[in-house]
Parts: C-alpha cells; structure tokens; sequence
C-alpha cells in the first residue's frame, strides 16, 4: 500500500520508538500534522520553537533516549537554531524536522523558505535534505541512528512539502549501514593497560569525570573504580550526578567556579583520570597550569576531543562505559587486594582543603541564594531534577545541590543559554512524569522563553520555577564588579514584570518572599501544589558566585570571597 | 615539520552539500585552505578532493580528526606522510610579440609544456607538472607579461610500494 511522505515519516518514528513530540504547527508541515493526529505519538504544543528544542532536550536527558521536535519552514525553523546549537555544545541526541516549500520553489526566496540545511550545518551532528520520497524513511532511521550513536548531537532533517504529499511504498533499510560513519567503542588494550600501571603507581590520583559518562551512561562503572581504587572524582558541570554528590570521595565541580579542593586537586594531583571530557576553556582555567605536575589519562569517544586543548600523555578513544568496564576487570585481575599506594596523605589533604575552604556563605537578614538551594535540596530530599537557566542561578545550582544519580542536572553547558531551563524542565517534566522537576532561574534568564508556562499548564506538566531574583543580569554584573570597577553597564534590571501574577496569568500558581524564614516553608507549598508553580524569591542583590578562577587564569588563583 | 604544506586525499560520498561540509569546516575552526581540487572517481557515488593546507603538526592532526567526523566523508590520506606523485596544470595567457615568440617557444619546449592557443598577440599555454616546476616556469615568463593564468590547484595520489 502506498503511504504519504507524511504518513511514512509516521510510521518511521513509531519504528524508532517515539512517543513524545514537541512542536510547533504551519503550512509546511500541515500535512505532518494531520498524519501525526492520526498516531499515538503525543504532540507538546510549545509557545515558542526555540523552546521546542530545549524541550526535546530536556527530555533526551531525563529519559536517556533521542529527543525529537517538529516545526515548520522559514522562521519556524530559524527559531530552532539556539536550542540546536545548545544540543550540539552539550552532545545531546535530538531529531529535528523541519518542514520545508516545495522542491520546484527551493532556491526562489518563496514564501516562508529559509536554507536550514545549510544555517544548521556548523551546529548538527549532521543534516538532511529529503529530496526523493523513496529516501525518507531511511533518512530518518539514519538520522536516529546517528544522533544516538558515538559522541551523540543533534540531527536536522529538512523536507519540502511536496515530500509529504507524494505518496510511496514503506521501505526502510533493516540496518544502517553508513560506510563513512563508525565510531569507536572498544578501547585499545595496550592503552588500557598503560592506564592500570599508571594506577598502580600513583599516589595522588584524581578521576575528572564528564557528560561523556552519563551519556554512555557509564555511572556505575565510573564509582566502581572510583571506589575499588579508592580516587576521589570531581566533575564538569556537565558530569554532575555522574558520581554521588554525597560520597565522601566527592569533590565537587572543578573549573572556574569550582570548589576549592577540586581546583587544588587538579592542580597537585600525579595522574588525572579524564573521562568523557573535552577541556573547556571553564574548566582548564590557564591551560599550561592545568594538571601540571600529573600524567593524564583521557577517555573519550570523539578523537578530536584528544590532543585538541590539553595535551595527554595517555589518549583512549572509547565508549566511556565499554572502557571502564573493560579496565574494571583490568584493575582488578591486576591489582588485588585492593593493593594501591598509601593513598592516605593525599585524601587527608583534600579533606584539610575542605575543611579550612569550603563553600561557604553567610545568611543573616536578606535571603542568600545559596540558602535558597540548600533548603530546596533538603526540601527535595536531593530527589529533584533540577534544570538552569544560565548565570549565577545555574552556578549554585551546581554547587550548593547534591545530585546522586546521572540524568537529574540538566543545564546548557557548552553554549550557557539564557532561557533553557524551563523549555528543559517541560522536557524533562514529559519525560519521567514520576519525577519533581524544578528549573533554578535568575530573574533575567526567566524572562527568555517564560511563554513556555503556557505548554506546562496546557498539557499538566507541574514543573516548578524557583527564581532567584536578585534585580540584575547577576553573573555579568559580578563580572562589571571585580574586573570594571563595578561599573554596572545595563545589567540593572530596572523592571521585571510581578512574577507572582504573571505566573496566575498563565493558569500557574505564584509566590514570593524576601524573608529568609519564609523560605523553607514557600518551597514546601510550592512543591506540594500539583501545577507549575512559580516561587519567586527576593535575594541579595550583589551576591557574588565563589570560588571563582578569572577567565584566563591558573585554576589555582581562586578569587574566594 | 612547523608549518608544513600537507596534502591530503579525502574520499567523501559524491552528493550535494558535502564541499560545503568541508569548506565550513575550515573556515568555522579558522584553518586554511591552500588549494582544492574534487571529481567524480571511478566510483560515480563517491568523489576525490586534494586539499592542501598548511599548520603545525597539531592543527594537522585536528583537521584530519574534525574530517574524518564529517559524516560524508569516507577516508582520509595525509600523502605527505608517504610518496607521492602530485600534479597541478595551469592555463597561461601570455603577450606574444614578434620579438618575443622565439624564446617564449623554446621554454615551452625545455618545460615540456605546449602551446594551445595562438594569436596576433598572445599565446596560451598548458602546463602541467609539479607546484616547484609551475612557479619556475611562470617567473621565467613574466618579463614577457602575463595577461592571465587559471590552475587547477594540486592533485595527488599516493605512490604505489613497488
Ligand atoms: C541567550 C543569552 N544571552 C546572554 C547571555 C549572557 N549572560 C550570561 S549570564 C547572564 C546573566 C543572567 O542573569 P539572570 O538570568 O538574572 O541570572 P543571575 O546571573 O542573576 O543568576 C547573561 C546576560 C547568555 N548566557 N545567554
């Protein structure tokens, strides 16, 4: 039976196993939606494409699988772009499709055509342009296929309108077979190998764990060698979760905002176990500073990642988890008994280095944003997801909550994007209904995609937004103050609009205080009510984040109060 | 080797888009291109670019790396990691006055090169030959004054081990 481009794209991802869609209707793609209303695949209609990326993300990561959104051509597909982009950064599996004007037009500057193909090209994995019918339904098997395999991205595929009208026969390759496209996931032995003696021989080892690791999600085996061999971890904002935030062997978050003993680690530390990290710039602090005195180990599945900002002396290209498996049972084959190194001095210092300079901060009258966090992780009982925005919020976020399983922090790392945390939390929300969900917002990143409340209370998903709202763009205003001389250029927000009836506006509940007394008992009802519920709270106006490593500088020149 | 000409042989899958694949890479990650050159091979699926590009030897390694990450793209050679035969041809237009036409006559014979385009006032000449043998014999005959020159850029294949 011959089926419509429409309906075979159905079809295609009823095979991929898609359940949830976020979206955004118009003409180019009104014949997807018709064929999609003829499916049990769920639609999320956003307020916002940009926000229907964030979602489609959020969801990847709550739910370990491949997101996907639709939208339509021309600016429905522009739209898109931030959120591809962010996707990208953070090697997050997502399928985008694009509606696009018929082929005969493509190339007239018609009505509603844009190039996404070729805007989106620097920002996916990879992308499509379906000209043939008969390539669809194995275009999008591929574009799955790719998006989840290897170091995982988003995938755009783009198709014109005729596409979905002509009508063929289903057929879709049993197997991808992409001659040009394998990534490796077995680690080379003799590699591995060098990394156990190197092991054996360390006295000052540190594990700098990834977003690599939860994407391969590779949690369990990362604490099992932690554990055996008895190394304390820290982890890039993008591996938070990947290791307890709870575990005496935790160190907290390195890098620019990093804790002070994960910094002084790195720094004193005679082997670094990097796994499923790149070395962003916020992270290596001065790269020649960087791990200086110690023989480095970097695990990862992208070989351009290896050599491309640290040199390493022992490079793997693997899957986080088949490697750590496979030097688990290498490590203890090898090393019996639990026969390491006298690791006691270096866990003694790191556990000075906590006790003289740990995070710390000072509540007395206004409401401290970190007090806001710890009392929302005790409240939450560390059970939460919790999502960011971008700035000082998603810094302590990252500091002051404990996460102690993979998939609960979701945040746009790499490309630090205003607006991704409540688009997220819709995502994450739809994805693990089971689950509390909170964005952690500042009250200018809200204010970026705050027309998504209207998809939460539309389709029932109780995300909660605490904000902490501090009257300034907080992170640059920190920056005006320690290196302009506190000159405040445009980092006032001089007006913000009430959130409390904003959210009331929306079908949403709102609440405020100033009072630090008020706060525990806010996000107690604001939790409790089942609807997306705002939690606006008033906190000091010039809370700086700290530690902090000056862009440029050594991790180990912290800025600490 | 600092800063070394490279040249490398990427097999991509011959469809649209894929130059540009490549094209952006270069420029997104602010890498060079010296020359380029793509055909069809004798597969009509898959195509040959020679780029050739120059860097330290870590900018080398990432722009082989970051290629290879191309979907499209098949293989990649670095043939200055091994023999190889490369050839460039070039198209030159040069002012051919009476006086002048003996010489430029016999430095295309002592190039090998050959005259294929004749007229009151010029020649065009095809040349083709390795990059060191184009530049030599374009110096020798701009005294006579080059009105143009196309070239192709280099193209390449590994030596065959004997
Ligand atoms: C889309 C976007 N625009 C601009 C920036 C630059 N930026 C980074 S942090 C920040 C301030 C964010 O302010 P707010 O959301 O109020 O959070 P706070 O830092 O006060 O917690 C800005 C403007 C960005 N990261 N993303």
């Amino acid at each position: 039976m011959k089926l419509t481009g429409a309906q075979i794209l159905m079809k295609a991802l009823k095979e991929e196993g898609v359940e949830t869609i976020f979206g955004y209707p118009g003409g180019a793609v009104i014949e997807i939606y018709d064929a999609l209303s003829q499916t049990d695949i769920e639609h999320v209609l956003v307020r916002h494409e940009q926000g229907a990326v964030h979602a489609a993300d959020g969801y990847a990561r709550a739910k370990g699988q491949v997101g996907v959104c639709l939208v339509t051509s021309g600016p429905g597909a522009t739209n898109t772009v931030t959120g591809i982009a962010s996707a990208y950064m953070d090697s997050i599996p997502i399928v985008i499709i694009t509606g696009q004007v018929p082929t005969s037009l493509i190339g007239n500057d018609a009505f509603q055509e844009v190039d996404i193909v070729g805007i989106t090209r620097p920002c996916t994995k990879h992308n499509y342009l379906v000209k043939n019918i008969d390539d669809l339904a194995k275009t999008v098997k591929e574009a799955f296929y790719i998006a989840s395999s290897g170091r995982p991205g988003p995938v755009l595929i783009d198709i014109p309108k005729d596409i979905t009208t002509s009508k063929t026969i289903y057929k879709a390759p049993e197997k991808i077979n992409l001659k040009s496209y394998n990534p490796t996931y077995n680690p080379n032995l003799k590699q591995l190998a060098k990394v156990v003696s190197l092991i054996k021989e360390a006295k000052k080892p540190v594990i700098f764990a990834g977003g690599g690791i939860i994407l391969s999600k590779a949690s369990e085996e990362l604490r099992e060698l932690a554990y055996y061999a008895n190394i304390p971890v820290t982890t890039s904002l993008m591996g938070l979760g990947a290791f307890p935030g709870t575990h005496p062997l935790w160190l907290g978050m390195l890098g620019m905002h990093g804790t002070f003993r994960a910094n002084m680690s790195i720094a004193e530390c005679d082997l670094l176990l990097a796994i499923g990290v790149r070395f962003d710039d916020r992270v290596t602090g001065r790269t020649d500073a960087f791990a200086s005195k110690a023989k480095i180990v970097h695990v990862d599945i992208d070989p351009t990642s290896i050599h491309k900002n640290i040199n390493v002396h022992v490079p793997v290209v693997g899957d986080c988890k088949a490697t750590l498996c496979q030097l688990n049972k290498m490590i203890k084959q090898q090393i019996p008994d639990k026969n390491f190194p006298d690791s006691k001095t270096w866990i003694d210092t790191i556990q000075e280095w906590k006790k003289t300079t740990p995070l710390a901060y000072d509540q007395k009258d206004i409401i401290k944003p970190q007090y806001v966090i710890e009392k929302l992780y005790e409240v939450t009982k560390g059970q939460a997801i919790i999502t960011t925005e971008v700035g000082q919020n998603q810094m302590w976020a990252a500091q002051y909550y404990h996460y102690d399983s993979p998939n609960h922090f979701i945040t746009s790392g790499g490309l630090g994007c205003m607006g991704f945390g409540l688009p997220a939390a819709i995502g994450a929300q739809k994805a693990r209904p089971d689950k509390l969900v909170v964005d952690i917002a500042g009250d200018g990143s809200i204010q970026m995609n705050i027309q998504e409340l209207a998809t939460a209370v539309q389709h029932c998903l109780p995300v909660k937004i605490v904000i902490l709202n501090n009257g300034y763009l907080g992170m640059v205003r920190q920056w005006q103050q320690l290196f302009y001389e506190r000159r405040y250029s445009c980092t006032r927000m001089e007006f913000a609009p009430d959130f409390v009836k904003l959210a009331e506006a929306f079908g949403a509940v709102g609440f405020r205080t100033s009072k630090p007394e008020e706060v525990v008992s806010i996000l107690q009802q604001g939790i409790a009510i089942n609807k997306p519920v705002i939690m606006d709270f008033i906190v000091e106006k010039e809370e700086n984040v700290y530690p902090m490593v000056p862009a440029g500088k050594a991790l180990t020149e912290m800025l600490l109060v | 080797m600092e800063n070394g000409k490279t040249v490398l042989s990427i097999i991509v899958d011959n469809q649209p888009g894929v130059l540009s694949r490549i094209a952006g890479l270069f420029s997104g990650r602010g890498y060079n291109i010296e020359s380029l050159c793509v055909a069809e091979t004798d597969d009509p699926l898959v195509s040959r670019i020679t780029l050739v590009t120059k860097g330290n030897k870590l900018i080398i390694e990432q722009i082989k790396k970051q290629l290879h990450k191309l979907i499209n793209v098949i293989t990649v050679h670095d043939l200055t990691e091994t023999k190889y035969v490369e050839r460039e041809l070039a198209l030159i237009k040069i002012n051919a006055k009476p006086k002048d036409r003996a010489e430029i006559l016999r430095m295309v014979d002592v190039f090998r090169s050959k005259v294929i385009d004749v007229g009151h006032e010029h020649f065009t000449i095809e040349i083709t030959g390795d990059e060191e043998k184009l530049k030599a014999f374009i110096n020798i005959l701009k005294p006579m004054g080059i009105k143009e020159i196309a070239r192709t850029g280099t193209i390449a294949l590994a030596r065959e081990l004997q």
